[in-house]
């Protein structure tokens, strides 16, 4: 019996060992084969869905870009201060993913507003201040109320729509999204679930270590 | 071993009659006031742990905790307002400020009557029942 248990027990471990060094996060979204011609042969790459150039203001009034996302891992996700359903409980997880990463430049948070009529740079501010966000590891950015619709759910594939007969006026879906260093989806965690971003915390440390051979897999 | 086995059955067996003599000896404002906790943690959960936190801790400068017991007791009865047609403005708990806007929340006198019991017998707070009736009369003073 005791040998039996100490097998198994093995077995666990030395799965475990090798799911931790290969493991590699999939890629997510819409993916289109192309065929190129080098050296007379023809070869076929995939490109993966990427999040096109944007650009949006954040907290302190600064102009944020796709370019200040350039070679970092990100994550995204859709609010709104004056929400008074799932918010609050995806700040509560948010702020324990940058409690993990606020010391570390290449991993950043951006937190778009889905109300910019009402989340100006001020309130904005003083939202961040009352959530102790400070430096520039965790934005938050307004901008076109169209752009904001459509980069949500054309490229970050998270569902948003304006409804009055919900409380605050807009469903939107708590989804926290990883972007790689080169653009692509390569996770969606529910931000209102404390357990799917510890997840999406180990799985941020994954692509950190993921090197482009591995991705490209 | 199978001694101990059977010593600690009975050390378990002693303890659920002992617990079982006390339950069957409760008074009815005890078994009203367990009634009324059990449910309101309930409603808690569902309407307001998201904001205010599994532990009424609230969330840093922006949403208030549910800890301050000398605000709730000065305050028990328009607690019941609060719940029923939300808050608006600055309010000082634990001698910190917040401001915003808690939204109202369409819940019965009953289940406000078990989510205040709730909350203010949890987080440290120990203010007793807050019934169905108690509740229904403050409602009625709403300003």
């Amino acid at each position: 019996m005791r040998k039996i248990v100490a097998a198994i027990a093995v077995v666990l471990l030395w799965n475990a060992c090798k799911s931790n060094n290969n493991k590699t996060l999939p890629i997510y979204g819409n993916r289109t084969p192309v065929t190129n011609v080098v050296d007379g042969k023809s070869e076929t790459d995939t490109i993966y869905q990427t999040i096109p150039p944007f650009k949006f203001v954040n907290q302190y009034g600064d102009s944020i870009s796709n370019k200040n996302v350039k070679d970092k891992i990100y994550v995204a996700d859709f609010f709104f201060t004056s929400c008074p359903s799932i918010c609050p409980i995806m700040q509560r997880n948010m702020l324990n993913v940058y409690n993990a990463f606020k010391a570390d430049d290449d991993v950043k948070i951006l937190s778009y507003t889905i109300d910019p009529k009402h989340d100006s740079v001020n309130v904005l501010k003083s939202y961040a201040d009352k959530l102790n966000i400070t430096g520039n590891s965790w934005w938050l950015l307004q901008g076109k109320k169209e752009e904001t619709y459509q980069l949500a759910e054309k490229n970050y594939l998270v569902a948003v729509r304006p409804d009055s007969t919900v409380a605050g006026g807009i469903i939107h879906q708590g989804y926290f999204i990883l972007v790689d260093k080169k653009s692509r989806l390569r996770g969606a965690y529910d931000g209102t679930k404390p357990e799917e971003v510890n997840k999406l915390i180990a799985d941020i440390k994954t692509l950190k270590a993921e090197t482009d051979e591995k991705a490209a897999k | 071993m199978k001694l101990k086995i059977i010593g600690g059955l009975g050390v378990l067996l002693f303890i659920l009659i002992i617990t079982g003599m006390f339950t069957s000896c409760q008074s009815d404002e005890q078994i009203e006031f367990q009634r009324y906790y059990s449910s309101g943690s309930l409603v808690y959960q569902t309407h307001c742990q998201n904001c205010h936190g599994a532990h009424g801790e609230g969330l840093l400068a922006l949403i208030p905790p549910l800890t301050d017991s000398a605000y709730l007791r000065a305050n028990k009865n328009v607690l019941a307002c609060f719940v029923k047609y939300g808050t608006k403005g600055k309010i000082t708990i634990q001698n910190k400020s917040f401001e915003g806007t808690m939204p109202p929340n369409n819940l019965s006198p009953v289940e406000i009557a078990n989510v205040l019991t709730y909350v203010t017998n949890s987080f440290g707070n120990k203010l007793g029942t807050i019934n169905n009736q108690q509740v229904a009369s403050d409602l009625g003073k709403c300003e």
